[in-house]
């Protein structure tokens, strides 16, 4: 009998979210990119109050003024349409200059932020229905090894995502480290950027691709550079055999329900390419593209009916025996 | 030969008073009955149904906006479904551009325009017929599909490959493709009635520099209108045709590009945004001149900024594709062109400014709404400045900051420009007084609800919000402005009940207009409220750009034309010199016929592509019996 394992091992019948996911927010800049955007931002905004302002303030004053005799509206003043027509010359001429001096402004803060670098580690994220294929590969072959929906940067080193898309257009946007770019069927476009602290960033698409669009996250972890050598060495590694005979039991199933058609996972038999690579997915701090938060009874709830969570997404609800549901889970957790 | 005829024919210089009136009336009005009334070539009662129409989809997509907020009001609310949510979203922007936005303002084009120029129909009547049905059919057509769940979810923008036949294999973004044609044909149709009747049916004397500043806006939206729609009918077309027979425009695998796809739909969408603009800025003019006591200053100006924002809306649409992947020196000289459509309308508000400085404010609701106008405005004017760098654009772009900047754009902009409007036209539409008392509730409850619900919008924004998601997550941080924002929506919706009240009890019991309540410059208020079938009995002579403010007690007319079948003076086009008299098309019920077999045809091409075959047969039908020749007394002549 195929149970349904949310309400088994979750206590409430909404699952809880709450934990960390990251942050995600332009006004929070934790890379060289988003600060000198969030800098251009304030610069405008100054601006802008300072306009909206006077204009009201032209306004308020423009009506609390009372001259003219409301019974001869055609009674003008020549002095005071002369002088009127110079303002609005002069605060016309006061706009060319300001826009002009913004977009001055504007591109220099476009040449920093698109600024490239040679040295930067280059990743490719290639955009999923409604998940994120991360291949690193960098430097020789044998250091290219794929991942998904969860990227990890040193911190300090220029990183360039090379973007793509497998289906329809999507856009990558991690706002704490810098502005978003689409990944765009048929084309490859590039984004470098550089994360000044450690620490966990959101990021989520941002360009409406269908269902699940909203279900469609990631998390950045910048690591110090020495953490992110050791990480990208294990990462590069494929999965380590289970020992325990639950883990055992949960590899054979892992193939013999299906899983392995879609799912790969380095190291074993399992090499299906149409779902994200689990090849250490126990290691990973979401479930299904940054949509929960990483734990048991997250993933159990995920495997046992991926459809409650993420209605129209592409992976299907197998059926499953509680026990072997338990040793499914019990697996993909060792896949550290 | 002409002397004879001439001789025959009955003229109202032979005709006075009551006598001349019941004549013109006879000829002029709309057939009784139902058919009569399907009938009807009338600008006005084709104008009435329009805006009527239009608000009928405003009622709509506002409704939906509403079940959106519910949805967004709390994290991971189960409200709406992801699929709902898509459809909904999708259904409330194309309504809001395609079937209430654009047509409402060619709708008070199609009823003002003839009035203010001082003529006595339209031109092209049939054609303003047409276009009517076109948009009620295509509008009924979109509606219908959603409520049988075929509603379009792929966006308002259907960006390719979502909506290609490969990721969206359901009828829904058909039925968006060929919604647009509909409408877009109706909009072609009356851009070039406009054009037609501002150029050549200008009562005499009313010159370029004296045409209305709401003419003139509508002038430049029709050249706009007439410029832009071709590209998106292209683009859906190519769309429908990708879809239904395999062509390839937008197949990157065959060597087309989704992004082909997206320089068409800007290239259209926006000029399309002043399109929706531009009439604002007109009916502004129009209402400050009237409740300043003084014409607006700078009229020279005013018109060369309308021009000016027509010609730059052109070249702004890479702003849209920022983010894209374009080489970053051109996405830097859109930055400068954006912003430098900034000039024009800073030239236009301070001209309104300086009026307000000069003129003696009356507190009337018209003025209220311009007023927040105004304030409003700039407020997404300049957070439109922000949008067009493109730095802050790679933040913002597909935010909720956008979706805060193009509403106070929108709504700030155009709606409440267009709800002024209501308030100062329809006194003149239905002979009645709509209630101040309302109004003034209305006006505050939309100022204080509209910024309520989508100034938090900015923040939301700046904190990571995308658009179009269908729910949050509670550790987002989203919450608490998404509640306020939806409080502000509830507000605002509330306002649009009252002002749909005050039409109800005031076309009922609204206290009488008379021929001019606010005592405006302009012909429209030279003819009774509501006008007469023809509009006016003696077509008059324009010696000042504020006719009704010159001549004091009446103004001066011409004589000569027919009193015994429809016939408009056609002027010249700069000096508006009498040039001759044209006869003017009965009423008919071909337009409607034509409009239901193009219809057909529309909708039997999204399904099968012999529909272009067996549906033209019956559309070459109506277009005979529409031109069918009747031999009218002109031509004998």
């Amino acid at each position: 009998m195929p149970v349904r394992m949310r309400t088994a091992l979750v206590p409430s019948a909404t699952l809880p979210l709450a934990a960390c996911a990251g942050r995600q927010s332009a006004l929070d800049p934790q890379g060289l990119q988003s600060d000198q955007i969030l800098r251009t931002f304030f610069i405008f905004l100054i601006v802008a109050a300072v306009v909206w302002i006077a204009v009201v303030i032209a306004l308020c004053v423009g009506m609390l003024r009372q001259k003219r005799a409301a019974d001869q509206p055609l009674a003008l003043h020549r002095s005071f349409e002369r002088t009127s027509g110079r303002i609005v010359f002069v605060l016309g001429l006061a706009t060319l200059v300001i826009v002009l001096g913004l977009s001055i402004v504007s591109y220099a803060g476009q040449r920093t932020v698109f600024a490239k670098d040679e040295n930067a580690l280059t990743l490719k994220i290639i955009g999923h229905q409604w998940w994120w294929e991360v291949r690193y590969e960098d430097g020789s072959p044998d250091k290219n090894f794929v991942t998904a929906n969860e990227i990890r940067i040193p911190t300090g080193q220029p990183v360039k995502v090379e973007l793509e898309s497998a289906d329809v257009i999507h856009s990558f946007w991690v706002p704490s480290l810098t502005g978003k770019m689409d990944l765009i069927t048929g084309q490859k476009n590039e984004l470098q950027f550089t994360a000044k602290n450690a620490g966990t960033y959101r990021g989520q698409c941002a360009e409406f691709c269908g269902h699940q669009h909203a279900h469609m996250a990631f998390a950045v972890l910048a690591l110090s550079p020495d953490e992110f050598d050791r990480w990208r060495d294990h990462e590069n590694q494929g999965a380590s055999s289970p020992t325990d005979p639950l883990g055992k039991q949960g590899e054979q199933l892992f193939r013999a329900r299906g899983c392995a058609l879609c799912h790969t996972i380095r190291g074993t038999l399992a090499g299906g390419q149409l779902g994200p690579d689990l090849t250490h997915v126990g290691s990973r701090t979401t479930v299904a593209a940054g949509t929960l938060p990483m734990s048991p009874a997250t993933l159990a709830a995920w495997i046992a009916d991926p459809q409650h969570i993420k209605p129209g997404n592409f992976m299907p609800r197998t059926p499953l025996q509680s026990d072997e549901l338990i040793a499914i889970l019990h697996y993909l957790e060792q896949l550290k | 030969m002409s002397m004879v005829a001439e001789q025959r024919e009955l003229r109202d210089d032979a005709l006075n008073g009551l006598q001349l009136s019941t004549r013109l009336e006879n000829i002029w009005r709309t057939p009784s009955g139902f058919f009569g009334a399907l009938a009807s070539v009338d600008h006005k009662v084709v104008g009435r149904r329009y805006i009527v129409t239009a608000f009928a989809f405003l009622l709509l997509g506002g409704l939906l906006a509403v079940l959106m907020r519910v949805q967004l009001a709390g994290p991971e609310n189960t409200f709406l479904s992801a699929d709902k949510y898509n459809q909904i979203f999708t259904m409330h922007g194309s309504t809001m551009m395609f079937l209430f936005a654009v047509p409402v303002m060619e709708a008070f084009a199609v009823y003002l325009v003839p009035l203010m120029v001082g003529t006595r129909n339209i031109a092209f009547p049939r054609l303003n017929a047409f276009s009517y049905w076109m948009f009620l059919f295509g509008g009924c057509f979109l509606w219908i599909s959603f409520m049988l769940n075929v509603g379009p979810d792929v966006g308002w923008f259907a960006y390719v490959p979502l909506s290609s036949l490969q990721y969206t294999p359901t009828k829904r973004p058909d039925v968006w493709a060929q919604m647009i044609t509909f409408t877009e044909v109706a909009a072609l149709a009356v851009a070039v009635e406009i054009v037609v009747t501002v150029f050549k049916q200008r009562a005499p004397g009313m010159t370029l520099d004296r045409i209305p500043l709401f003419v003139w806006a509508m002038l430049v939206t029709s050249f706009l209108v007439m410029f832009a729609m071709p590209s998106i009918m292209v683009a859906s077309t190519s769309l429908i045709l990708d879809r239904l027979v395999n062509t390839r425009f937008y197949d990157s695998s065959s060597g087309g590009h989704p992004l082909l796809w997206q320089h068409l739909f800007w290239f259209f969408g926006h000029p399309e945004v002043y399109i929706i603009f531009i009439p604002g800025t007109g009916m502004v003019s129009a209402i400050l001149a009237t409740f300043t006591r003084r014409p607006v200053v700078g009229y020279p100006v005013v018109i060369l900024s309308l021009i000016a924002t027509g010609f730059l809306s052109f070249g702004l649409w890479v702003h849209h594709m920022f983010v894209t992947g374009l080489p970053q020196l051109g996405a830097g000289l859109f930055t400068a062109s954006s912003m430098l459509i900034a000039v024009p309308s800073g030239l236009q508000i301070f001209c309104w400014l300086a009026t307000l400085w000069d003129g003696r404010p009356v507190y009337r609701t018209p003025l209220l709404f311009v007023i927040g106008f105004i304030v409003i405005f700039v407020i997404g004017g300049l957070s439109g400045v922000m949008v067009a760098s493109v730095p802050i654009d790679t933040q913002v772009h597909d935010t909720y900051f956008v979706v805060a900047h193009f509403h106070y754009v929108l709504i700030g902009g155009a709606v409440f420009p267009l709800i002024g409007a209501v308030y100062y036209w329809f006194p003149k539409i239905a002979g009645r007084m709509l209630s101040e008392r309302l109004g003034l509730w209305h006006f505050w409850l939309a100022f204080v609800g509209f910024n309520v619900a989508f100034f938090p919008m900015h923040i939301l924004g700046l904190i990571g919000m995308p658009r179009r998601v269908y729910t949050y997550t509670a550790d987002m941080d989203w919450a608490h402005l998404n509640l306020l924002s939806s409080a502000g929506a509830a507000i605002f919706a509330l306002s649009f009940a009252l002002l749909l009240v005050n039409v109800i009890y005031s076309l009922r019991s609204g206290a009488l207009a008379g021929d001019n309540p606010w005592d405006a410059s302009t012909l429209e208020w030279a003819t009774t409220s509501p006008p007469p079938p023809q509009n006016f009995d003696r077509i008059p002579i324009v010696k000042h750009r504020d006719p009704l403010w010159f001549h004091n007690e009446s103004l001066p007319v011409v004589a000569g034309l027919s009193v015994e079948r429809r016939e408009v003076l056609l002027t010249s086009l700069a000096e508006a010199e009498p040039q001759i008299r044209e006869a003017s098309p009965d009423p008919s019920i071909w337009p409607l016929l034509t409009a239901i077999a193009t219809t057909v045809f529309f909708i039997g091409s999204i399904f099968t592509p012999w529909a272009v075959l067996w549906g033209t047969p019956p559309m070459a039908v109506a277009l005979i019996g529409w031109f069918w020749p009747t031999g009218s007394k002109e031509d004998e002549e």
